[in-house]
């Protein structure tokens, strides 16, 4: 089975992010990265495949020199092969992020190609669907259950308020939801023999951009919350308040 | 999905800056791992007194059972800052498991490697490396603690192989151990004995009523009459130096892990101090409590620089045994202060189960006195120093 896993960096879900100067990105100071979570379950469901059908996984990420970490993560968890598409400038949206993996992806003939639903940092959910879409396959996303046996797809989907079965064939476009599966701690032996793995780079196809950011801002400060002291006299206030203020009830 | 970077240990010193990415990379995985399988379920296992066994399998699959120790003999081959940190996320999460890994790997399959035959190190070590079995050390005795010179536990050289008379004491992992290494003397002699379980003569009762290392196995070890065959002698021990040498590999693991152990109790204090109001302002705002935050951190960074040399100073083959004494002596003893003061710092939360900060001040009592108790550190290094020894 030839397997696909598409991978990109994050900033940490703990950093404190800060806007730059230019307010259209965000201050990269201090901010330490890691391999976007969801990214994670799909590198997992990769393994998981290989190991159940053969074949081999190949990590891909489109962006700077920074995103080879997330390929290095994908290798310590078992990937066995890496590539860098290398973005010639750290901006860049995700019809680009989607159109270089396309067309790198496009000539490999995979079997299947995994993604995380989402990144957690621009929360864009389109990779996925938009490279499904330039390859010409179909696309799954936000699985939380996947079987693959003789070419026939089976995914179990998150819809709101249940679950969805979609059915479909090889090749496909997979977003990973969590849930999917309960992703590997790297082991030793993984850790040392990623060492000696090659990140393969290549250069982009695509840098056009199709939208561009042009403001960023931090969410409002939460205001404080308030402290009611008189007792019962103070009910009838904090019914009013939740019903119109905070919405609740 | 994983927790990476929710706990992000203390690194006052970027001491990270100098660690490279696969070392980084190793303390991650196993911290996630401590942190995911290990925090949430041992305060249960210490009050009942158990050794979480379900962990081994996942240690094994880790890859952390004589890590340090050639790929061909189910080692990874890391080096020995790796190997440190690796000690000192398990210690995070208990002193108990990791003892276990550091029985395992330095006083069990390290002999095995160091003095074994080639025949003993294929039998034992692959099998002792996916936690397929379990190794103790034995040589510690009722009497004889400090001075492990002076053991009673002797060996009779029969035709086929050997009979062990004696007992040992306190011996981490012994009920449930599969191979216990035994130090015994033979002709006046220290040699090493590979003792299987279920060998005739031969049981491992466990002590009971420990206050401390509660999530670890302790037992003792009766030998009577217990033929050894010929070919589980170690051959290439020399005497009193042998078990020595094991100690200083365990040391080593025990100057590393306690950092791990005074990194939670001073995050868990830290933490507290600046949510808890008293006065009407946060206890972490009075003199007395950042005095004792600054000496936390003060000494954390501390031992994790004597770590960090020590562990160059072995990987390049020029770390000398009373080296490791001042790492092991020193951790255990700031560790132990930094968890008094941080349980001091919770007040009356600070006795209970619901925070680790009691459980981590009973083990370090063990930690301290095992594998060469303060004094005896002291009295080694005061040796170093002058020329004169004060215990032999
Ligand atoms: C939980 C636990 C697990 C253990 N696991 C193992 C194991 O796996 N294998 C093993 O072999 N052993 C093990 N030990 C034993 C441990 O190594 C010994 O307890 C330790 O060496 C101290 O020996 P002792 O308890 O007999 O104390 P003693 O030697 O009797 O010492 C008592 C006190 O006297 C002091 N003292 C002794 N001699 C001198 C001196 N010359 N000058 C000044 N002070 C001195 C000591 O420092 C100590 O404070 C374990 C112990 C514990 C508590
Ligand atoms: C087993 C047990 C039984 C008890 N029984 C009783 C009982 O029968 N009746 C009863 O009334 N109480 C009882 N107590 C409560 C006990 O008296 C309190 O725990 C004690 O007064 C400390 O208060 P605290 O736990 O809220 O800690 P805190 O007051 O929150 O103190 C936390 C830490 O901050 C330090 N600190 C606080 N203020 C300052 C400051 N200004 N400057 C510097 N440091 C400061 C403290 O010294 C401590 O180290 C009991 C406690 C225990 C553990």
């Amino acid at each position: 089975m030839k397997i696909i896993v598409c991978v990109s960096l994050v900033p940490d879900s703990t950093t404190k992010v800060k806007i730059s100067d230019s307010k259209k990105s965000i201050d990269e100071n201090g901010v330490s990265y890691i391999l976007n979570p969801y990214d994670e379950l799909a590198v997992e469901e990769a393994l998981k495949l290989k190991e159940k059908n053969g074949g081999d996984v190949t990590a891909i990420s489109f962006g700077t020199d920074k995103s080879k970490e997330a390929i290095k993560k994908a290798f310590q968890m078992g990937a066995d092969k890496g590539v860098l598409i290398k973005s010639g400038s750290p901006d860049f949206d995700s019809y680009t992020v989607s159109k270089n993996l396309a067309d790198f992806i496009k000539p490999l003939n995979p079997d299947i190609v995994l993604f995380g639903k989402q990144s957690i940092d621009f929360d864009g959910l389109l990779v996925p669907s938009m490279v499904s879409e330039l390859l010409g396959i179909p696309c799954i996303s936000v699985v939380v259950k996947l079987d693959i046996t003789d070419g026939k797809v089976t995914a179990e989907r998150e819809v709101e308020g249940g679950k969805e079965i979609v059915e479909s064939t090889l090749p496909i476009v997979i977003g990973a939801q969590k849930g999917i599966n309960d992703p590997r701690y790297p082991n030793l032996k993984s850790i040392m023999a990623a060492k000696s793995k090659p990140i393969e780079e290549i250069a982009a196809t695509y840098s056009g951009n199709k939208t561009e950011i042009t403001e960023m801002n931090l969410p409002p400060a939460k205001a404080s919350g308030k402290i009611f002291v008189n007792g019962k006299d103070d009910v009838s206030e904090l019914v009013r308040l939740l019903r119109e203020e905070a919405k609740v009830i | 999905m994983q927790t990476v970077g929710t706990y992000k240990g203390v690194d006052y010193y970027a001491i990270d800056d100098m660690l490279t990415d696969e070392e980084k990379s190793i303390r991650d995985t196993v911290r996630d791992f401590v942190s995911e399988e290990v925090i949430p379920i041992i305060e249960e296992y210490n009050q009942e007194m158990h050794f979480p066994m379900q962990l081994v399998p996942k240690m094994a699959e880790l890859g952390i059972f004589g890590p340090t120790l050639p790929v061909e003999y189910g080692g990874m081959g890391i080096n020995n800052i790796a190997y440190g940190l690796i000690m000192q996320e398990l210690e995070r999460g208990d002193s108990g498991v990791r003892s276990f890994a550091s029985v395992q790997s330095g006083l069990v399959m390290y002999p095995i490697y160091e003095f074994g035959s080639e025949d003993q190190r294929k039998k034992y070590l692959p099998k002792l490396a996916k936690g397929e079995m379990i190794g103790c050390f034995g040589l510690t005795e009722p009497d004889f603690g400090s001075n492990p010179g002076g053991m009673i536990t002797k060996a009779e050289k029969v035709d086929g192989g050997y009979v062990l008379n004696g007992a040992k004491m306190w011996i981490t992992n012994g009920t449930i151990a599969d191979v216990a290494i035994v130090w015994a003397k033979l002709d006046g002699k220290v040699k090493g004995f590979l003792v299987d379980k279920g060998t005739k003569g031969y049981t491992a009762p466990e002590t009971k009523g420990k206050l401390s290392l509660r999530a670890s196995v302790t037992s003792e070890l009766v030998f009577s009459d217990c033929f050894i065959p010929d070919e589980n002698l170690m051959p290439n021990t020399s005497g009193l130096k042998s078990p020595l040498m094991c100690l200083t590999q365990a040391r080593y693991g025990i100057a590393w892990g306690v950092i791990g152990l005074a990194m939670e109790c001073y995050n868990t204090a830290l933490n507290y101090s600046l949510s808890r109001i008293q006065f009407g302002k946060p206890i972490a705002g009075f003199q007395i409590t950042q005095e004792k935050l600054a000496y936390m951190v003060t000494e954390i960074t501390k031992a994790q620089l004597l770590c960090y040399q020590l562990a160059k100073l072995k990987d390049s083959g020029k770390m000398r045994p009373q080296q490791v004494s001042m790492a092991k002596r020193n951790n255990c003893e700031i560790a132990k202060n930094i968890a008094g003061m941080a349980r001091e710092m919770l007040g009356a939360n600070g006795i209970l189960d619901e925070y680790p900060i009691m459980r981590h001040q009973n083990n370090i009592e063990s930690v301290k006195t095992y594998e060469g108790t303060h004094e005896m550190h002291t009295l080694i290094l005061g040796q170093d120093v002058t020329g004169l020894s004060a215990f032999e």
